[in-house]
């Protein structure tokens, strides 16, 4: 089906069909906007406010926002990216985020995207917060340390996997990941490695175990690609098996 | 005139100074337009006036504070250079174990340990109980990441610096592990 509604995005024209998001009809024209809790594949969320762009005047997210007939996007301002940029350093910052010893690095889409914003030092001073891993599970490892909250987990247990296993607990800076289960602990749920909720972490928080070294650093997805040429592809990483 | 440069290592392993070596035979072409001040290279211990200064490690000790200021102090541009003296790196991966509990594993409990004794000698320095980025510390003018940054990086960095204009990596220079 041809569309036939328009809108501009930084001054390039960009086909919808009713009812996209900003986000969906840009992505389906092959425009990157930076995003983290934004996927295809599940309900937007609107939280990580990185795909903040100028919509006529008025700041909005391209996620959640819907796209309408001669509107006027800008997303690639200066002004944006530095906000991007500071947004992305604050989440580093939040948890702790020590690429070297992660087994996303390469693979992360927090990392690849401040890479993309040409982030060279997180910045802000560190929390350094103390966080808690859940090893209880035999196939899959929840690393706190690194969770940035988009609920993607969430969104997958519940919607695809229909499990329920994951939720966003505490308030504010106190937020965490928490897993449903009496115990809290990730082995008394009926989570398996085959789930949805076990790929779809942007960052290294919820791993497969025994498959973080497969691929050797240097070798990986955003060592030699801008996130913007394959946004989406890190997400779906090869299954072992 | 030659830039004077002054290089040290406080939290770090090393590893971007032997990156830096990694520049191989183009070592010769930096040092035809810059000198060493203090720096493991050189073993001189205090530096001067410098024009470049550039930091590996984060700070973990009461000396790191001390060198860090003095390179602050004299450098008028000042670098961070790695994953840890920009985030703290691998040393801050103890920020959330208590120092002692650290000490006593290390000392006493670790494998292979027979009689451990923590160490207190007076001219040892005092280590703070958590690992900071320098940045956290003094001013910082520029940084330079990667655990360790590549020699390419290193050498892209240094030579734009040199020539006077901002820095700048290209796509596959610019990584944190
Ligand atoms: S999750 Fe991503 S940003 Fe965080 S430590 Fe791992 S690679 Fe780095
Ligand atoms: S564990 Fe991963 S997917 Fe779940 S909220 Fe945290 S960062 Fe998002
Ligand atoms: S991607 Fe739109 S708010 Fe996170």
């Amino acid at each position: 089906m041809t569309k036939t509604c328009t809108f501009t995005l930084d001054g390039k024209t960009i086909p919808f069909e009713e009812g996209e998001t900003i986000m969906e009809a840009a992505s389906a024209a092959g425009v990157y906007i930076p995003h983290l809790c934004h996927h295809p594949e599940f309900k937007p969320h609107g939280s990580c406010k990185l795909c903040t762009v100028n919509i006529g005047g008025r700041l909005g997210a391209a996620c959640t926002n819907r796209a309408a007939d001669g509107m006027k996007v800008d997303s690639e301002t200066e002004a944006l990216n530095a906000d991007r940029r500071a947004l992305t350093q604050m989440l580093f910052v939040e948890g702790n985020h020590i690429c070297p010893s992660c087994e996303k690095s390469g693979n992360c889409q927090l990392q690849a995207v401040a890479y993309h914003l040409e982030m060279l030092t997180p910045h802000f001073t560190h929390f350094y917060p103390a966080r808690d891993i859940d090893a209880s599970h035999p196939d899959v490892l929840i690393e706190r340390n690194r969770c940035i909250l988009c609920e993607l987990c969430v969104r997958a247990s519940r919607d695809v996997d229909g499990k329920n296993v994951f939720g966003i607990g505490g308030r504010g800076i106190k937020s965490r990941l928490i897993v449903n289960s009496a115990s809290g602990r990730l082995a008394d749920t009926n989570m398996s490695v085959t789930d949805r909720a076990a790929e779809v972490c942007p960052t290294g928080a919820i791993l497969r175990k025994r498959h973080g070294f497969t691929v050797p650093i240097g070798k990986r997805l955003y060592d030699h690609h801008d996130i913007a040429e394959v946004p989406e592809a890190g997400l779906k990483e090869p299954r072992r098996d | 005139m030659k830039l004077k440069v002054a290089t040290c290592s406080l939290a770090g392993c090393f590893g971007c100074h032997m990156s830096l070596l990694d520049i191989d035979e183009k070592l010769f072409d930096l040092l035809k337009v810059v000198e060493f001040d203090r720096s493991p290279i050189t073993d001189i211990k205090h530096c001067g006036p410098c024009d470049i200064g550039i930091v590996e490690g984060g700070v973990c000790n009461a000396e790191n504070v001390h060198v860090l200021k003095e390179f602050r102090k004299n450098c008028k541009v000042l670098v961070a250079m790695g994953a840890c003296a920009i985030t703290g790196g691998i040393p801050a991966l103890r920020n959330n174990v208590d120092l002692w509990d650290c000490f006593q594993e290390v000392y006493h409990y670790g494998i292979g340990l027979e009689n451990g004794q923590i160490p207190n000698d007076p001219e040892l320095p005092l280590p703070f109980d958590k690992v900071h980025p320098i940045n956290e510390v003094v001013r910082i003018d520029y940084f330079l990441p990667g655990c360790p940054p590549s020699a390419d990086a290193i050498w892209k960095f240094l030579t734009d610096l040199a020539a006077g204009h901002e820095p700048k990596l290209d796509y596959e220079m610019l990584h944190y592990d």
